[in-house]
């Protein structure tokens, strides 16, 4: 019999709960993780919907797992295998295409090809990028001090921050205070003159944004995906094996080797309080549980406005949370295929197995303008009819991933906006699908014949299946007025909140998403910190 | 005439050779990689179905009554106890128990064996083989042979031969066909994955070769080159002569010289056999008293190695395949060993090496410095003397 009684409840077992538990059972303190669905993983998760075919259902790349992560949880020795994606290819739309391959001389020839100006200052910008990306990377790993606070760790933290700041050159300062207003469009405006390769840099600015290319604040957007290539060899973009699952799976496995008990299709109806503290959950099936401490990971509005009586928190912690924007603006689509759709830009000859750009990324984002516009659609609460589309062939990386033979498609399209107008239906989520489809036919005409099961994901689903409010892949967006110390808002950015002995360790906290595990990793440890 | 021998997958392997990178081994060459960057070649081996060109492995057909005691006075495995079908994994020393080569042995049948090495061993084994009824013969250019190693590689051999490989067993061999072409198919390999070699007459090697291709497309599989390989053996603490170590018969100074227990291959000295075998008495008093050396595997602490590139404000630079040179390790300041390959290991995500310790540094868990080069200078990062092989896949043995 389990008994009911815990040092630290994780409510949801998405990666940063499953992280932030295992950090805890580490330290010697007996966690349970309480999962909605009947498996964990929240959005890193992989199924099975049509027999065979293995989807990595909402997030599909890693870039930006924080690599104390993987060697404290020893995650390779529990199955984590990240398999490399190496290159990214834009069919442009006059037939040709621009490509960016694994190897740095290939590369540039591929750019002088379109422009000798850009295949230059390409190796630049990948070093001002680089170099800004490594000078605010001390920042991800920091909790984000108060700056309106007096209290020894604040200030301990504002003078981190204040070291940091006086550390960078007068140059990195520029850059950083630079990228961190700029729109991502007037950023690489600066740099290139080729339409598809700045298409192709602004999309990783607008990604799990309402925003578009020429939006200011999206070049730090852009500079966030950076983050991943600045560890050494732990190296830049990744598939994980069998998926985003894959990821879970192994911090799952880290975590249950570390004594954590998981219980799934266990739903939190509320946090209980008592004398000012929370002290255990209620479940939805009336069940109590007890702990000295609740840690939450699901999103902000959830963890705060769901979960928690609102006569616990003061009034303007709670207008500030409904404030937080976590407008859903991307959605999912995923494909299995009977063979590979075949790219007029460079055709394969048989079967494609050996097809170099379906190895990689293909990403469509013909222009800036071609973004520009996707977004223009979505302002107006209508779905892109021309969205952008990042795609990857999960089972031309690892043949695991479909039946001998076939494949799947991994697409992720923006924008599908939350706010619909007229709201998400069979109808809609049908429009979006086809939205898809046609885009990815212009390119490869045959990709209609090739689908044998397809499963669309609208911001509406990822609330519904991965319980993130309004869809929002980061749980919320990652604008300047909701990062660092703003995040998820002013004064409790530190994972701490304003109900003792309950804590929030997730993408909606610092420093963000992407399937970093870092909030669900600092959460664990700021509650370790408080001597639970 | 001068040109170096190729193999018979030359006219394949050539054409797939982006990079023009060629490789010398043993008088041929060979692919070292087939791409411009390592990884996907890499995780072939552990993710999907690797197809190597080996065919360079100099191979020894003996045969004859005598076959078996050739091989049991020269090995230092009971030979006798090896069953028809079996292959096992030997060295061999000089007289005083030091290593001349190692590679492996397979019973064919009764009287004939197979003998894998890494160097030529004709003048050796002849020497020891005076009075006996046998024949040994190199069949190193008739033979081709094509490693084929990775979690995947079951099921494509499963489509293409005449009898399933399912029943056969690690370190077991088996006669069978491809294509109505006799091949013979081992259990074996150099990367510590699930893995098999396959052995044939030259002349079949391109019909074998574009058979595995076809049906492995759906499998993911992909030639591999030997740098590729080279990563994966060091992951399963597997060691390469003239690299870990050098032949007794090529040392130029007794330090040099390695003998088995040395290098950690204890279980491969059959001392309970009966009989007489080269080395015999060396190892029995190497036993006794104990080795002053052992190669063991070394894992860099990430973190401290972090530290000394921080310092210089650099993230850990790391070459992206495996090293074979020499790196000092020490204890204190003390020199006590040398690191003789290293690599990044991609799957591990850790910096490894094989390392040769002296006592008592080699034992498991002790904690000893390497050097490494942080910005042109010297430093000496953290490193564990761990337990090899560094990853075993549970479905090696399987």
């Amino acid at each position: 019999m389990t008994s009911n009684q815990y040092d630290a409840i994780i409510i949801g077992g998405g990666h940063n709960g499953l992280v932030a538990a295992a950090y805890l059972a580490r330290a010697g303190k007996k966690v349970v993780v309480l999962e909605r669905r009947h498996i964990v993983g929240g959005a890193a998760v992989t199924e099975e919907i049509f027999p065979g075919f293995k989807f990595t259902e909402f997030s599909y790349v890693v870039s930006l797992l924080r690599p104390e992560i993987i060697r404290d949880l020893e995650l390779p020795k529990h199955g984590l295998k990240i398999l490399p994606l190496p290159s990214t290819f834009t069919p442009m739309e006059n037939g040709d295409y621009l490509a960016a391959w694994d190897d740095h001389d290939l590369t540039r020839r591929e750019l002088y090809r379109h422009s000798p100006k850009d295949a230059e200052a390409y190796d630049e910008y990948a070093r001002v990028m680089a170099r800004a990306a490594k000078a605010i990377k001390p920042i991800i790993n920091l909790i984000p001090p108060d700056p309106s606070s007096l209290s020894i760790r604040d200030m301990l933290g504002l003078l981190k921050v204040g070291q940091f700041a006086t550390s960078l050159s007068e140059k990195e300062l520029y850059t950083i205070a630079k990228l961190a207003t700029q729109s991502s469009a007037d950023l690489l405006e600066e740099w290139f003159e080729t339409d598809a390769l700045k298409g192709t840099k602004a999309a990783s600015g607008i990604i799990g944004t309402f925003l578009g290319p020429r939006s200011p604040g999206t070049a730090y957007v852009l500079l966030h995906h950076y983050m991943g290539e600045i560890d050494g060899a732990f190296r830049a973009w990744g598939f994980a094996k069998n998926g985003s699952g894959g990821v879970s799976g192994s911090i799952l496995n880290a975590a249950q080797a570390l004594g954590v008990e998981i219980r799934v299709n266990c739903s939190v109806n509320q946090v209980k309080v008592k004398n000012g503290s929370a002290v255990g959950v209620i479940l939805e099936n009336g069940d109590e549980i007890q702990s000295k401490v609740v840690m939450s990971a699901a999103d902000p509005k959830r963890t705060f406005l769901q979960f928690v009586e609102q006569k616990y928190l003061p009034d303007d912690f709670v207008t500030s949370i409904q404030n937080f924007r976590t407008r859903g603006s991307s959605g999912k689509v995923n494909i299995a295929l009977s063979e590979l759709p075949n790219f007029t830009a460079l055709p394969f000859e048989g079967k494609g197995h050996d097809s170099v750009l379906h190895r990689g990324a293909v990403s469509i984002s013909p222009s800036i303008d071609y973004i520009e516009r996707a977004y223009d659609d979505a302002k107006y609460g209508q779905i892109s009819k021309r969205p952008y589309l990042d795609m990857i062939f999960p089972s031309i990386i690892d043949p695991d991933m479909a039946p001998p033979g076939q494949h799947v498609l991994s697409c992720f399209v923006q924008y599908a906006p939350y706010d619909i107008e007229g709201g998400w239906d069979d109808a809609k989520r049908d429009q979006l699908g086809e939205a898809v489809i046609s885009t990815i036919e212009q390119y490869a005409p045959n990709i209609r014949k090739c689908i044998v099961g397809m499963q669309v994901i609208s911001p509406k689903d990822i609330e519904r299946i991965a319980g993130i409010t309004g869809g929002n892949i980061f749980h919320g967006e990652l604008l300047l007025h909701q990062i660092f110390f703003l995040r998820p808002t002013p004064q409790w950015a530190d994972f701490r909140t304003p109900l003792k002995g309950y804590y929030f360790g997730a993408a909606g906290a610092h420093p963000g998403g992407g399937v970093m595990g870092a909030a669900g990793m600092l959460a664990a440890k700021e509650i370790l910190k408080d001597g639970v | 005439m001068f040109n170096l021998k190729t193999t018979p997958f030359h006219e394949r392997t050539s054409a797939l050779c982006q990079p023009q990178n060629w490789r010398k081994w043993a008088g041929y060459f060979v692919v070292g990689s087939y791409e411009h960057v390592l990884d996907r070649e890499y995780w072939a081996i552990r993710n999907a179905a690797a197809l190597i060109d080996v065919s360079p492995l100099i191979k020894y057909i003996i045969k004859g009554k005598d076959a078996a005691n050739l091989l049991h006075r020269v090995t230092t495995r009971d030979i006798h106890k090896m069953k028809v079908g079996q292959v096992a994994y030997t060295g061999w020393c000089d007289e005083e128990g030091k290593m001349i080569d190692d590679g492996t042995v397979s019973r064919l049948d009764e009287t004939t064996f197979r003998l894998t090495a890494a160097e030529p061993n004709l003048r050796w084994l002849s020497m020891n083989a005076v009075g006996m009824e046998v024949e040994i013969t190199e069949v190193t250019d008739e033979v081709a042979a094509l490693s084929f190693q990775g979690p995947n590689t079951r099921k494509v051999l499963n489509k293409v031969t005449e009898s399933p490989v399912d029943e056969l067993k690690y370190f077991r061999l088996m006669k069978n066909k491809i294509k109505g072409i006799e091949v013979t198919i081992s259990r074996t390999g150099y990367t510590g994955d699930l893995g098999y070699e396959i052995w044939m007459d030259n002349k079949d090697a391109l019909k074998i070769w574009d058979t595995l291709m076809e049906a492995g497309a759906d499998y993911g599989i992909t030639p591999v080159g030997i740098l590729a390989m080279d990563m994966a053996r060091v992951e399963a603490g597997l060691f390469m002569l003239d690299v870990d170590y050098t032949s007794a018969t090529h040392a130029w100074i007794e330090p040099q010289k390695s003998s088995p227990f040395e290098l950690g291959l204890d279980w491969t000295v059959a001392l309970d056999k009966q009989g007489y075998f080269v080395g015999r008495r060396a190892l029995e008093k190497e036993k006794r008293e104990g080795s002053v050396w052992k190669m063991v595997g070394l894992e860099v602490d990430w973190v401290g190695m972090e530290k000394l590139f921080k310092q210089v404000g650099l993230p850990p630079q790391i070459p992206g395949m495996a090293v074979r040179g020499s790196l000092p390790i020490l204890s204190g300041n003390v020199q006590v060993g040398y690191a003789s390959t290293s690599t990044w290991s991609p799957l591990l995500k850790k910096y490894i090496a094989l390392a040769h310790l002296q006592k008592p540094y080699f034992e498991v868990g002790t904690d000893v410095r390497m050097e490494i080069t942080v910005e042109h200078h010297r430093q000496h990062a953290p490193a564990k003397v761990v337990k090899l092989p560094f990853y075993e896949p549970e479905w090696k043995k399987k």
